[in-house]
């Protein structure tokens, strides 16, 4: 990796943190828990990086590595989106 | 580019911002639901399209632990009681964090073994932070998994010289990263900086106590999407930066809007042993508190005659699972033309808006929940404040009496209507080990029990004397 492509990655962190603290701060309180067990979900994200680490025809400790990353992540992305979707269903206005 | 690199990338690019969409959505309850699945949509195309990535052979193994690891993940997020989402958030926080780990040891395994290839410096430096940040949050969720789950000592630990022996742990860390990056193909080096950032991950969320823990957990969410986006620096893809970042941001404003909540800097809640001194056991006099009790025949003739009443829910309502019979008690009261609503601190429970979900649970409307700075003015115009469960976010002594722990933290006014209802099991201190004036004040009553059954019993109390 050279220091240009370095330097778009930091570009690509920087906007995109910026953009995460504008659309969060203004989250009401109460949808904080779903609001963090859905970005729980979504920081399982690194499942891209499993199935890559994973991906090798030939078994090796990387490709290891690389199959338990996978599962760990897969659990993360699926039961933090499926928790999330749990909740939101409930909350609910006054009826009728 | 080949044509099929340029198809994933831009398969990137429609997920990157189908996340960003879809944490937009989450921010509005009518939306949330939507925003939720938008999420999960980006995560499957992200998934598929790195499926076609070129260097991806060994499809069979890959689905079959995809497969494996959505259904344990679908049958735990089924099971989970809303109780215990912070312990759930807690573990799955701990595996983004493994996982996050074992993609950059992978990373580092293959480029170091692969003869001939030298690995450059930004790399290692990569690799180095990612393998830190997660093996920090690895390590901290399943301490604080422990703590909330009540297999590890919730309360702050803390011993002599912890500081020091953190310091220096912290400044090996670095030294170990030096070296790995001066020597990459020296295994040993790699590994210590695993194991210390493994100690350092236990030794930092040890200390923080139990009425801390929304901190650490916000903290550690945050945490778990930093080490996401360290994994797209090794990798050298966006989709896994921007995702990161998104969930790193939205972890530090939940970690600062808990720090506030509590009148604590984050950095006295990360050094920790707070609530196990002796300071603010007695009040400021250090006389005993003396109490009013009362039974469940006067609380329904209370009720009876009150024409608002304003609930103040906390974790013990949800421990004694009463949610339910005061959404009844709820029903009733509102039937009689009596309003009813609840007032949420923000660390009521033990996660940022725990509460909500435990009542919404229980099928309280979200319109009827207020929060405190919204609803604190009312009190004083309210004829009856029920507390169940709460303790130390009604605690008077926060405004009153600076040598109190928590003085200065914003709490619920609940002291200021005109009579207060304590619905609690026995005498005993709160989650953060704090006598509570309050209960000894004139215009409060003790309703000493269980509170489901204390709130049953008001609920058909308060139901005979509609028919009779």
């Amino acid at each position: 990796m050279n220091a240009e492509t370095l330097l778009v990655l930091l570009y690509v962190l920087v906007l995109a943190s910026f953009v995460g603290f504008e659309l969060i701060s203004k989250v009401p309180p109460t949808l904080h828990t779903p609001l963090m067990s859905g970005s729980n979900a979504i920081s399982g994200i690194t499942i891209v990086g499993a199935i890559v680490a994973a991906g090798p025809q030939d078994w090796s400790m990387s490709k290891g590595l690389g199959i338990v990353a996978l599962l760990l992540a897969t659990l993360n992305v699926v039961g933090g989106y499926v928790v999330t979707d749990r909740m939101l269903q409930m909350f609910k206005k006054k009826k009728k | 580019m080949l044509e099929k690199d340029l198809l994933i990338r831009i398969a990137y690019l429609v997920a990157s911002v189908l996340f960003i969409i879809g944490i937009k959505m989450l921010g509005k309850t009518s939306t949330a639901r939507q925003g939720n699945s938008l999420s999960a949509v980006a995560m499957l195309i992200a998934i598929l399209a790195t499926l076609l990535d070129s260097q991806v052979l060994s499809l069979t193994e890959i689905f079959v632990t995809i497969l494996i690891g959505s259904a344990i993940g679908a049958v735990i997020a089924r099971r989970v009681e809303m109780t215990s989402m912070p312990e759930m958030v807690a573990i799955f926080n701990g595996f983004g964090g493994a996982a996050s780990v074992l993609v950059a040891a992978s990373a580092y395994w293959a480029l170091a073994h692969t003869a001939g290839v030298s690995m450059d410096a930004v790399v290692s430096v990569t690799v180095v932070i990612s393998i830190i940040i997660g093996a920090v949050t690895l390590t901290g969720s399943l301490v604080a998994f422990g703590k909330l789950k009540g297999i590890i000592n919730g309360r702050s630990v803390t011993f002599g010289g912890q500081h020091a022996l953190n310091a220096i742990l912290f400044l090996s860390t670095i030294a170990l990263s030096v070296m790995v990056v001066l020597e990459p193909n020296e295994e040993i080096y790699m590994l210590g900086v695993i194991v210390i950032a493994l100690l350092l991950g236990i030794l930092t969320v040890i200390p923080i106590g139990g009425a801390d823990m929304p901190v650490v957990i916000s903290l550690l969410n945050s945490y778990s999407g930093i080490a996401a986006a360290a994994t797209g620096f090794v990798l050298n893809n966006q989709v896994l930066i921007i995702a990161g970042a998104l969930v790193g941001a939205s972890g530090i404003i939940l970690t600062q809007i808990m720090c506030k909540a509590m009148n604590r800097s984050l950095t006295n809640v990360l050094l920790g042993g707070f609530g196990q001194t002796k300071a603010g056991a007695t009040s400021e006099s250090g006389e005993e508190i003396v109490v009013k009790e009362v039974g469940v025949e006067e609380t329904a003739m209370l009720f009876d005659s009150a024409s608002s009443v304003i609930i103040v829910p906390g974790y013990g309502m949800a421990v004694a699972q009463a949610q339910h019979v005061v959404r009844e008690l709820t029903d009733l009261l509102e039937k009689r033309g009596t309003s009813v609503k609840f007032a949420i601190h923000p660390v009521a429970g033990r996660m940022p808006g725990h509460m909500n979900v435990l009542l919404a649970e229980a099928n309280i409307p979200y319109d009827k929940l207020v929060e405190m700075d919204h609803i604190n003015d009312e009190f004083a115009n309210t004829d009856i404040a029920l507390i169940i469960g709460a303790n130390d976010v009604v605690n008077p002594a926060a405004r009153t009496n600076p040598g109190s722990p928590i003085f200065g933290m914003p709490v619920l006014n609940a002291d200021k209507a005109r009579t207060v209802i304590v619905c609690k099991r026995s005498m005993n201190a709160g989650y953060a080990g704090i006598e509570n004036e309050l209960f000894g004040y004139p215009n409060c009553l003790m309703l000493f029990g269980d509170a489901k059954s204390s709130m049953a019993k008001v609920v058909s109390e308060l139901k005979e004397s509609v028919t009779a």
